[in-house]
């Protein structure tokens, strides 16, 4: 029996009359009736209306909300109900079986897909796979957010989020003194197929980290190229967000790409990218796995060939932000770390939630696009939350190793009031600050 | 009701726009075309008019490498037929494309014609009153929202200045769409595969046999660079060129 069977056999069982209470029951002339040792009254829960319960967890993929059992693990766990959002699978749960139909409702959109409550979750109740199943739905029903809508028809249009032209894809390379080879224009074989990302491509801030990874790969004579104006959208965020087709089509996009090649390596600037190469691509692929790493996983293990580099001193105290993308969904927790301990005369001192237990910055599962809806329904954003905690152990620094983050924190430092207390750098940019 | 969505496409402006070597054209190269924005309004608001009315939405476009996603897109979204006008060759200007519009609309059921009020490789809006005058049908321009009644329909219509007008209009009639009571709905990519896969377009021949328009093209050349804006960098020096200006005293 697979969990959906279970999950049916369980609901069926419960609608089954026979575990309705009767209200007398007297067996052989002795009246057992339960009200009379019982505190509470009779549950009034087959009152409401299960319609939304039944249709979200008929979804294929969403079925194990209806396996959860109220423990409440999850809610000091999620990062939007820490935000005062008044959220986490417990309490959607709760209002499924309380009648109210979630995909009109904002809690359909909240979730940033972190993975923090199936970390505790006993009953393995799993958001990763809920929210972007439901939310498929929702967008086919026309049911999507208008901040949303706006970012999947850039991406469908144009293959990336800012709706750019794919041609300024490599603009950023135009600012940095070290050559940038462009595969498609120079296709000779390559060590490492950099993957830049939108980020680092089309956003200022995301350009001086691209800026500073080609610096730092040419440091170390790393023989590197990109996919240049051929790049698109890696399509993890459109996927937890629930546009599976146009996921497919980027990745089926990039996939081309990849084979025209012949790399060693595909390195990632982002934790989504990585993600979704590392464990989504495959899928579309024949099952085909590619030799990818994150950017912080490729350059520890040349800590040797670094490390010597890394000559000017960069005494602060810095406080690392762990992607959920890297950290929680990919288990890596030490590569961003052994860098930046690498690196000479920096303090590196940890947040109270940090590695496994790592606060999400609030820009995943499509929550990138949803900042309007995130202020409507939560009392802070979730990179307020985190600017604080990294304030509150005394950083001057945090530092960040995913393309979304810069600018989501360097935002929440000036809405909170930090600004000039701390700075938000990429590792890379602080590698790159630290070499000759 | 039936009603007819009249779209086209244009060059898209988020890519750069450069001229090519007659000095007369748009460099094709890195042209992209894509669906003229206020099409897609007149689109949105053909759908909502159907799905508080009831009725049919037809799509018309001219053929063209890329037309096809164009209109499976809208299909998606919720129209029931679209038609590809082919055999038109170069179209050159609004007067020769409004031709070729009226007589396909004149082919088929028609009660409301919809289009952009103006495309971004024109800004003149004739489009909608040139068809009007050859269909010999009410037009109004520039409208913002439409209230569907019986055998009318109540627009707004929008002036200069943000004045607002109310008007009624008889059936049948065509509208140039300013804007849809709502943003243009998205249509998820797995849904336009499934129309793609489950539809054939439909195709009518032009044979208006609309001419070019006789106007000839002398030159193109980007707008002048300006001297560009000033930037100042504090309050202090906003105060000091008001007060320069004689603005504050």
């Amino acid at each position: 029996m697979d969990d959906r069977d279970k999950t049916m056999a369980v609901r069926e069982r419960t609608r089954d009359e026979s575990f309705v209470e009767s209200e007398q029951v007297i067996l052989e002339g002795i009246d057992i009736s339960g009200q009379w040792n019982r505190m509470y009254e009779p549950r009034e829960i087959t009152d409401y209306d299960l319609t939304y319960m039944d249709k979200l967890t008929d979804i294929p993929g969403a079925e194990s909300m209806g396996w959860c059992y109220q423990c409440a693990q999850c809610i000091p766990a999620c990062p939007v109900d820490t935000a005062g959002g008044d959220y986490g699978p417990r309490k959607i749960y709760r209002r499924l079986q309380t009648g109210t139909d979630i995909f009109q409702h904002q809690d359909m959109w909240l979730c940033t897909s972190c993975m923090n409550c199936l970390r505790v979750c006993p009953k393995e109740v799993d958001m990763i796979k809920i929210m972007p199943a439901a939310r498929a739905v929702a967008v086919l029903e026309g049911q999507v957010p208008s901040e949303l809508q706006e970012m999947f028809q850039s991406v469908a249009e144009y293959g990336n989020p800012m709706g750019q032209s794919a041609r300024r894809r490599t603009r950023w390379t135009r600012g940095v003194e070290v050559d940038v080879r462009i595969l498609p224009k120079d296709p000779a074989p390559v060590e490492v197929l950099w993957f830049v990302g939108d980020y680092y491509a089309y956003h200022g801030r995301g350009n001086d980290a691209a800026q500073a990874m080609a610096r730092v790969f040419d440091h170390l004579g790393v023989d590197f190229g990109i996919l240049g104006a051929d790049e698109r959208c890696d399509g993890d965020s459109q996927r937890l967000a629930g546009e599976p087709g146009l996921f497919e089509e980027l990745a089926q996009h990039n996939i081309e790409q990849f084979g025209k090649y012949e790399y060693d390596k595909l390195v990632v600037s982002g934790p989504h990218a990585y993600n979704a190469v590392k464990t989504e691509y495959p899928k579309l692929n024949g099952g085909g796995e590619f030799p990818v790493e994150h950017y912080t996983q490729f350059l520890s293990q040349r800590l040797e060939a670094l490390q010597p580099r890394l000559t000017k001193p960069f005494a602060r105290k810095v406080t690392f932000h762990d992607p959920c993308y890297l950290g929680r969904h990919n288990g890596e927790y030490e590569a961003p770390r052994q860098l930046l301990m690498a690196v000479p005369e920096l303090d590196l001192i940890e947040m109270f939630r940090c590695k496994q237990q790592g606060y999400c910055c609030g820009g995943g599962g499509g929550g990138m696009w949803l900042d309007g809806l995130a202020a409507d329904h939560q009392v802070e954003r979730l990179s307020e939350n985190r600017v604080k905690e990294a304030v509150f152990v005394g950083a001057e620094v945090l530092a960040v190793c995913c393309p979304y983050e810069v600018s989501r924190f360097e935002d929440a430092v000036k809405s909170t009031g930090n600004d000039g207390k701390l700075e938000v750098l990429d590792i890379i940019e602080i590698l790159d600050q630290c070499m000759e | 009701m039936n009603i007819i969505v009249l779209m086209k496409r244009v060059p898209d402006l988020v890519e750069d726009l450069e001229v090519d070597d007659t000095g007369k054209a748009l460099d094709s190269e890195y042209l992209k075309l894509t669906l003229n924005e206020f099409d897609d309004h007149a689109l949105e608001e053909a759908l909502l008019i159907k799905e508080s009315g009831g009725g049919e939405v037809t799509v018309v476009a001219l053929d063209d490498e890329g037309v096809d996603k164009m209109l499976f897109t809208a299909l998606a979204k919720g129209a029931d037929r679209a038609l590809k006008i082919t055999g038109a060759g170069e179209v050159d200007g609004n007067l020769q494309l409004a031709r070729m519009f009226a007589q396909v609309i004149g082919e088929q059921p028609h009660d409301l014609i919809l289009t952009g009020v103006q495309a971004a490789d024109d800004r003149d809006g004739q489009l909608a009153p040139t068809v009007a005058a050859l269909l010999e049908m009410p037009c109004v321009e520039v409208v913002n929202g439409v209230t569907p009644g019986e055998g009318r329909l109540t627009l707004h219509k929008e002036y200069a200045g943000g004045v607002l007008a109310e008007f009624e209009v008889d059936l049948p009639a065509i509208l140039g769409i300013q804007a849809a009571r709502q943003t243009p709905r998205y249509a998820p990519v797995s849904k336009v595969r499934q129309v793609q896969e489950a539809t054939t377009l439909e195709t009518v021949a032009d044979t208006s046999g609309a001419a070019p328009s006789e106007f000839e093209v002398v030159v193109m050349t980007p707008p002048e660079t300006g001297e560009g804006a000033q930037m100042l960098t504090g309050v202090e020096e906003l105060l000091e060129i008001l007060e320069t200006k004689g603005v504050i005293g």
